[in-house]
């Protein structure tokens, strides 16, 4: 998320599947679209069949190259040094440098021209690392990345901002500071020779792609990025798609059709259950958890701290106290700060893999689990089951017994003996659940498209929705706590929790809930027609601003709509924000407002009606005119100029320098995997990012770089046939008959060394664990020269583990915590391990 | 057209040997209720037509209609039908008493009931009200939440609700952190 937010402003999907086959070019990278997304892969191909070039970057020759004109391999956790290598070519060619169109749009909808603080040091300056690096708490003080020029504090505002910064800006783009001319310095030496040294990427064939990519970007043509998970688990994952948020920036392709990044999402709610969160640091709609610090004591204090006073941001007050009148109802008054004090207040990383730790360690005792699956789902699975051991109790609410609810009697540590269900001491329960034709609900699919699922039958037996489970949870909590008059009891009654039932099992009715989500206004309970009417003074509800205006003030849910068409198919489904299919759309207009080609076209600005119109919902102010200065003193989306589309930063500009929101530094940079067999060659004083979150414990222990014990590369990737850590298909025949047990990729050249050939068995080790499969001998995956060096890649589902019908060893027992320090997502992607010929003694496959 | 409707059932002169079984055979969704939903599995979002009859799914389609999918599934999303209808899917509540080898059969109200006491307990036995440092907090760490991105949005909003501004649990995790 972090990595396209930072730079355009919202962590989504930027355009859509279907947008994908008016592309000229589509570069997939880090992801094997048409094995792991099958049916939005077709858009690709009707792409292809039009004239684009698809060009597959990726260490495993898959479907997915198959199908590409291009196939890449690319050595695991070097993807940053092929992308910056990109944005260095393109920044130096002939073409970016004489085709206007690319400074116009650069000039216009990116922060080139801002002026850069004079303090700001970059990693090429400091040896690896940005200025404000504190090396004792390995964190950056990130002060001196910001813009150069004047603060303005404001007032007379209800409720508090931030001050505002005039930054200064060179519109030459020559100024030595300015944010281009700082772009240009740090990549300057991420060259094709490079791109070879580290990579394994043949120049001549890096070349390929980068003229390809530049020779369809441009007025008339667009080039769309697909990524999916294999850029984002690295401990450098959001600077990787940051990276490409830059690059795409640089060629004009964002806001356009066929143009945008394009996040491939593996969950049906992955972007759902971000947006709507379930995840520690964030309430919904992107608004920030507040922390236990002074800074956000009260509400005007969490104002003046996170509130902007520019862009849309500055309407926060509007969404969070909407937000609270939605939970706390009554009890929210304006006397009280609309009940703040009851939101909790977060002190410290609470993230997945610190969860389990914190498991571990006694600090968590109870856990509720609902469509996951840690035990062999969690990286460093031996430690994430002792962790479920050391619980008090367990809920674990699935379709099938997945490994997290049979652990105690069905893990490998208790089928050798090691340990025995009469040490564990966990109570579990486990719960049947229901599936998605089993109830009424909403998924929003990878490009932010919410879409309604009717339900067709009662779930059988016992099972029941967790809209059942957690109302019905929450209904007997309410009671144990009746007359409760400590904080704990007053928090538990002050929450909202009287929704209608329906059906034989009291199911609640979730219309009710998704007009709670959608917004009303507080005196009648009239739905409102969008984030528009939303009010900071406790006049509305909302419980998310994003999904603001799914359901109409008539009362029909937009999701449910179901007319689909050839182009934007703007009643099919709903895609927050506003019903907007491609974001930042207003850059597919020139800064004047025209279509910057008849063949891209796709919203423009119409000087008779005085309103933006075209294919889409404009993600823009519909009335504002592309001429449109804003007054001085202006705020909020007044204070953007008719010619900025990134309505959420604080400038309307796509961000080529960050100066706030990344942890690790306002510039993508390359770092090596934490576990590399190489060094890095940019910076071998640093080859690892320096602010990584690591778990110096001695159950996750790493290896060091270039450790002889574990010497090759190993990565993780999902098949069609299974779905993540397996819960909803290593259980179904059907598909585990197409895809019966787990495997291990490997190279010819590395069988012949080791002597393996297909079908023997394999044992895979590293520091944490080992896991056990048959090999797979094939040439999809190549040894890659590496500065001088053969540096072979070995392969391994993920989804396997002990229970259900297509059973194998888990890979997750291999990898280690470890994260990015921005999104705090774990680095499975890339790290280091050894491989040889037999079988484990205690056996974990049946 | 009667003479074509004639030759239907003729190839060549004779009449064409049709059983009275095959000419009353139906199609199996023929009067089934239809329903749509979109599958589980990744996220692309693809439309299915869910073919219902007596309150049991008969079958699971792609929906032609969608402008995703325009009729199609990929393996994962053809075996939806299975997967509703898997012979291992569980319909019972089991439960596993602390240090026992074994799982017992409970009710789903006595389970419920059951965690409702236990999530009490240990939110009473763990709240924080005031942090070290003075600030209201509010909150528990003894309790923890993951999953979310496999259910619905508004399955997510109200395990948000409830548990973070309702219960004051702040570790709740999804999918969309791994």
């Amino acid at each position: 998320m972090p990595g396209l937010g930072a730079r355009l402003g919202r962590g989504g999907a930027t355009t859509t599947l279907a947008s994908l086959a008016e592309s000229d070019c589509i570069v997939i990278m880090g992801s094997n679209m048409a094995e792991n997304h099958p049916v939005g892969f077709r858009f690709v191909v009707k792409a292809r069949e039009r004239g684009a070039r698809i060009i597959h970057v990726d260490p495993r020759f898959s479907r997915t190259s198959a199908l590409a004109d291009l196939h890449v391999p690319i050595r695991p956790g070097s993807d940053l040094v092929f992308l910056g290598a990109l944005v260095n070519y393109v920044l130096n060619s002939e073409r970016w440098n004489s085709d206007p169109f690319f400074r116009e749009y650069v000039l216009h909808y990116t922060n080139a021209s801002v002026l850069v603080s004079p303090d700001f040091r970059d990693t090429e300056d400091l040896a690896g690392v940005f200025s404000g690096y504190d090396p004792q708490q390995h964190r950056y003080d990130p002060s001196s990345w910001q813009y150069a020029g004047r603060v303005q504090p404001l007032d007379g505002e209800r409720w508090p901002c931030r001050p505002r910064i005039e930054p200064e800006r060179d519109p030459t783009l020559q100024h030595p500071n300015c944010a281009l001319q700082v772009v240009k310095r740090h990549f300057a030496r991420y060259t094709p020779e490079l791109v070879e040294q580290a990579c394994g990427v043949p120049r001549d064939l890096f070349v390929e792609v980068a003229d390809t990519i530049l020779a369809n970007s441009g007025r008339d043509r667009t080039t769309a990025f697909c990524y999916a998970v294999a850029w984002t688990q690295h401990t450098i994952g959001t600077q990787i798609i940051s990276c490409c948020a830059l690059l795409q920036l640089l060629l004009g392709n964002i806001g356009r059709p066929g143009g945008g990044i394009l996040a491939l999402r593996g969950h049906a709610t992955i972007q759902g259950s971000t947006d709507i969160p379930t995840l520690f640091d964030l309430l919904p709609g992107y608004l920030k958890m507040p922390q236990a610090i002074p800074q956000h004591a009260t509400l005007a204090d969490y104002f003046a701290h996170e509130r902007p006073a520019t862009g849309l941001w500055y309407d926060m007050p509007k969404f969070l106290i909407s937000l609270l009148k939605a939970w706390y109802g009554d009890a929210a008054t304006p006397e009280n700060d609309f009940a703040y004090e009851f939101l909790p207040k977060i002190g410290g990383d609470y993230s997945f893999q610190s969860i389990l730790t914190m498991m571990k360690d006694g600090i968590i005792k109870g856990l509720f689990v609902m469509g996951m699956n840690p035990a062999v789902g969690g990286q460093n699975a031996r430690l994430a089951r002792q962790a479920l051991a050391n619980l008090d109790w367990l809920v674990v609410r699935d379709v099938h017994e997945i490994e997290t609810a049979s652990f105690w009697y069905d893990a490998p540590e208790v089928r050798s003996g090691e340990v025995r269900p009469q040490d564990i001491k966990t109570e579990v329960f486990f719960l049947p659940a229901a599936i998605a034709a089993e109830k009424d609900g909403t998924f929003t699919n990878t490009h932010r498209l919410v879409q309604w699922h009717d339900k067709a039958v009662d779930p059988p037996g016992d099972a029941r929705s967790e809209a059942h489970f957690v109302f019905q949870l929450g209904q007997r909590l309410k009671e144990l706590y009746a007359g409760d008059e400590s904080p704990a009891g007053r928090q538990i009654a002050a929450l909202t929790w009287d929704y209608p039932t329906v059906g034989p099992h009291q199911e609640l009715d979730l219309m009710a809930v998704a007009r709670e989500i959608s917004g009303y206004r507080v005196s009648d309970g009239r739905p409102v027609a969008g984030f528009q009417e939303l009010a900071d003074d406790g006049s509305t509800a909302c419980g998310c601003w994003i999904y603001s205006g799914i359901v109409t003030p008539e009362g029909e849910h937009r999701a449910k709509r179901r007319r689909g068409d050839d182009r934007a198919s703007l009643d099919w489904g709903f895609a927050w924000p506003a019903n907007r299919r491609i974001l930042y759309n207003r850059a597919s207009a020139d800064p004047q407002g025209r279509p910057w080609s008849e063949r891209k076209k796709w919203i423009w600005w119409d000087p008779e009606q005085q309103r933006w119109v075209g294919y889409d919902v404009p993600d823009f102010p519909a009335s504002k005119p592309p001429d449109y200065q804003p007054p001085p003193g202006a705020r909020g989306l007044e204070a953007h100029p008719g010619t900025a589309p990134f309505i959420m930063m604080l400038d309307g500009q796509g961000w080529l320098f960050v100066p706030r929101g990344l942890l690790d530094g306002p510039l993508p940079t390359h770092y090596e995997p934490w576990e590399t067999p190489v060094t890095n060659p940019l910076y071998p004083a640093q080859p690892r990012s320096p602010v990584a979150p690591v778990f110096l414990r001695p159950d996750n222990p790493y290896h060091e770089i270039g450790d002889p014990r574990y010497p090759y590369v190993i990565t993780t990737y999902r098949l069609t046939e299974h779905h993540t850590a397996g819960g909803m298909s290593r259980w179904v025949p059907w598909l585990a008959e197409l895809q019966p047990a787990g495997f291990v990729e490997l190279s010819p050249e590395l069988a012949r060394e080791l002597g393996i050939t297909t079908g023997d068995w394999v044992v895979v080790e590293t520091a944490r664990g080992c896991a056990e499969a048959r090999a797979l001998v094939t040439e999809r995956v190549q040894p890659l020269v590496i500065a001088g060096r053969t540096v072979h890649v070995i392969g391994m589902p993920w989804h396997f583990g002990f229970g259900g019908l297509a059973t194998g060893g888990i890979a997750n027992e291999l990898a280690a915590l470890v994260k990015d320090p921005n999104s705090l997502i774990h680095e499975a992607k890339s790290f280091t391990c050894t491989i040889r010929k037999g079988r484990l003694q205690e056996g974990v496959v049946r | 057209m009667q003479l074509l409707q004639g030759l239907r059932n003729h190839i060549g002169l004779v009449p064409n040997p049709v059983s009275q079984a095959t000419r009353q055979a139906r199609s199996r969704i023929r009067g089934a209720e239809v329903s749509i939903s979109v599958c589980p599995y990744c996220a692309v979002g693809c439309s299915q037509l869910v073919y219902t009859k007596d309150g049991r799914i008969l079958d699971i389609e792609g929906n032609y209609e969608s402008p995703i999918n325009g009729g199609t599934l990929c393996p994962k999303g053809a075996a939806t039908w299975q997967l509703i209808h898997s012979p291992l899917r569980e319909l019972r509540v089991k439960y596993r008493a602390p240090y026992s080898d074994h799982w017992e059969e409970r009710s789903l109200d006595w389970a419920m009931e059951r965690i409702a006491q236990l999530v009490k307990q240990t939110r009473d036995a763990t709240f924080v009200h005031r942090d070290e440092n003075g600030l209201v907090v509010n909150r528990t760490l003894g309790i923890a939440h993951l999953g979310g991105a496999t259910l619905d949005n508004e399955e997510n909003y109200l395990i948000k609700k409830l548990f973070t501004g309702g219960l004051g649990i702040v570790a709740v995790e999804n999918q969309a952190r791994i």
